[in-house]
């Protein structure tokens, strides 16, 4: 497969900014990565680095003011998204790109039913007629593994256990057959038997409709059972990106390898926890240099001074510090 | 080394009530027969899905919520039918950490309001040695005095999470219920917190009830772990042997279910089906049954009780069974790994000889 196509979506240079009484917050500064048809890339993060303005950038969903997109180009199927009329932006959201939300609760319409929701979509993007819509809504239901869909389907969201309210989350973002999913911590408010059921049908229908996925989460455990790729991002930047193995076996930046050490493992004894001392900079906090700088024990004054460009140090393996490889440079 | 804390048949029961009459209808059985020990300085964790009545046993241990039925000692002194006078004495052994610590602290409050309250209502402190006593308190807790003058707002969570420890070791508790303390936090404070708890148990030899519903988390702090399931233990081991050898179907599905942080191990099992019942209409025989892969007509029809099962107990009719399906994996984080780690640490402690 020498001959590649070009990557569904290409985020490049994305930088996202929120004016707010008097100040400029930048919240994401120079995001940059690409995505194939068929392939699951996670982006991983704690709160404040930038990785749920990222995600709902894609959907073009910052609100605007306070947000505003400062820079870069978003790239989907070819189209920059960032410069797209509002007009064209509605016929994709929900049909060609497709979001789950942490919340279910907070992102169904309570005063609708879970059925009117899903046939709301598939009438406005796919032009079927309702009695349609309905059959494949109860289709929808059934293959994200509702039971008893066909009365369900007239079931309120309150009416749902959490993760059932997901999976019809699920079905509404997968009804128009999109070509990229977004989901922004979909399985953080479940429990693990549920968190796994999910998880479980998002590679499913990954695999049955070829979408693009991109996994919005904090869970590293989560990235190493789902994704193809990761980007790790700190505070607004994407400091390390590589295959999901190779992420995980050859680690190069030092937050990525602190943030490796500080989970503790289900499958084995770790002694103590190793921490990162010290917390994210705030997104007002004008930096000149590294942003991890302040937190990381190997930073030089070239570290302090200087923003590492983000350099490949082996096939789709890049990392965005001075110091690295950390064991030579100690 | 005698017990610390004794827990025997703890129920709670939460009355139903519907229609314009608020008419009894049923009772949703939250706790159900639940008998434990701690020991001092030791960890009990105790897991299990939302709804599962982990929360309750919790708030019922301390009387936050009162017990329907069953037993609760501290040093051999019992806990659940004292007045209320001499209940306020007890709480100085007894305290309680929350998920959200901005949620159980007093917004209008500040740091050293919060903290000089329990001290100068349980006479720990005078009014003179007080300012202090916040100080060390503070500084215990990872935090410095001039935080004491500082709104809960002022903080961010993991902080807020050690103003919230602070106040629970105010008093020098024997015991500390620790209700998912960490849920809420980052990764690389959620460490910070749990290397906290972890030292402050080794000072002063506190004994914690865990609850948690992130065995990764458990595997990592508890000595003992209780399973519970739709109100009832269903499996209680030593840590290292529940993570390695679970007995009871249930606790196998849990371990299996949590994603491991490595991508070599991708689990193949089937994910468990279907949602905890509902605690108002439980299941007939084992509550498991309707999830249960190795469920038969006897665990449809009678209830499995609590038995030894070499150092563990279990309520399962088939608890030989679930061990022989095998170990859980094990597996250390790959080299590379932990060679940068190590050149970070030693990095690190050069910084601050």
């Amino acid at each position: 497969m020498e001959q590649a196509s070009a990557p569904l979506l290409e985020v490049d240079d994305l930088a996202v900014e929120f004016h707010v009484g008097g100040t400029v917050q930048r919240a994401v500064q120079g995001v940059s990565f690409s995505l194939e048809r068929g392939k699951t890339l996670g982006v991983v993060g704690e709160s404040g680095c930038g990785k749920s303005v990222t995600s709902l950038s894609i959907m073009r969903l910052v609100p605007q003011p306070p947000g505003k997109y400062a820079r870069g180009e978003i790239r989907f199927d070819g189209r920059d998204l960032l410069t797209l009329p509002e007009a064209e932006m509605r016929k994709l959201r929900g049909a060609r790109i497709g979001m789950i939300f942490q919340e279910p609760m907070t992102s169904l319409n309570p005063v609708y039913t879970c059925g009117e929701q899903i046939i709301e979509t598939l009438t406005i993007h796919s032009g079927l007629s309702r009695a349609e819509a309905r059959e494949k809504a109860i289709e929808m239901l059934d293959l994200v593994g509702l039971p008893s869909p066909s009365s369900r389907v007239d079931d309120y969201p309150h009416q749902l256990s959490g993760g059932q309210r997901q999976r019809v989350m699920i079905a509404l973002a997968l009804a128009n057959d999109p070509d990229l999913l977004i989901a922004d911590e979909p399985t953080t408010a479940l429990d693990v038997t549920v968190q796994a059921q999910i998880l479980d049908l998002m590679g499913d229908l990954r695999s049955r409709t070829g979408a693009a996925v991109v996994l919005v989460t904090h869970d590293l455990s989560v990235v190493a059972q789902t994704c193809d790729d990761v980007v790790v991002m700190y505070a607004g930047r994407v400091v390390e990106r590589a295959p999901t193995a190779t992420l995980f076996a050859d680690p190069q930046h030092p937050y990525t390898v602190g943030l490796m050490a500080a989970i503790p493992r289900i499958n084995a004894a770790v002694g103590r926890l190793a921490t990162i001392p010290g917390s994210v900079p705030p997104p007002w906090a004008a930096i000149k240099g590294c942003r991890f700088a302040s937190r990381c024990p190997l930073a030089t004054d070239q570290c302090r001074a200087e923003d590492p460009p983000m350099t490949e140090i082996s096939a789709g393996h890049g990392v965005a510090c001075w110091r690295a490889p950390i064991e030579v440079a100690a | 080394m005698s017990t610390m804390l004794e827990v025997r048949g703890l129920t709670k029961h939460f009355p139903v009530r519907r229609g314009p009459l608020q008419r009894l209808v049923g009772h949703v059985k939250a706790v159900e027969d639940v008998s434990f020990d701690v020991e001092q300085g030791e960890t009990l964790a105790i897991v299990g899905e939302s709804g599962c009545g982990k929360s309750t046993i919790g708030r019922t241990l301390l009387r936050l919520i009162e017990a329907t039925a069953g037993s609760v000692r501290l040093d051999g002194e019992h806990v659940l039918n004292q007045p209320a006078a001499k209940m306020r004495e007890m709480r100085k052994q007894m305290q309680i950490i929350f998920q959200d610590p901005f949620g159980s602290l007093n917004p209008r409050m500040t740091v050293w309001e919060t903290l000089a309250e329990p001290l100068l209502l349980h006479g720990l402190a005078t009014p003179k040695d007080v300012r202090e006593k916040v100080s060390n308190l503070l500084e215990t807790c990872g935090l410095q005095p001039w935080h004491a003058e500082r709104y809960p707002h002022e903080f961010s969570g993991g902080q807020r999470q050690r103003v919230g420890i602070a106040r629970a070791l105010a008093t020098r508790p024997k015991l500390i219920v620790c209700d998912e303390p960490v849920s809420a936090l980052d990764v690389s404070v959620q460490a910070q917190i749990v290397n906290l708890l972890q030292d402050l148990q080794k000072q002063f030899g506190i004994g914690y009830v865990f609850i948690s519903h992130d065995l990764a988390v458990v595997r990592h702090m508890a000595d003992r772990v209780a399973v519970v399931y739709l109100g009832r233990i269903v499996e209680e081991a030593p840590a290292a042997d529940l993570f390695a050898w679970p007995k009871h179907p249930y606790t196998r599905s849990l371990i299996d279910a949590a994603p491991r942080p490595d991508p070599n191990l991708k689990n193949d099992r089937p994910p468990l089906e279907g949602d905890q019942p509902s605690a108002l209409y439980p299941p007939s025989g084992c509550a498991f049954h309707p999830r249960c892969p190795l469920a038969t007509d006897r665990c449809r029809s009678e209830r499995p009780v609590l038995r030894d099962v070499g150092a563990a107990r279990v309520a399962c009719h088939f608890a030989e069974n679930v061990t022989a399906t095998g170990q859980v994996e094990a597996s250390a984080p790959p080299k590379a790994f932990r060679d940068r780690l190590a050149v970070l640490n030693a990095a690190r402690s050069q910084e601050k000889p």
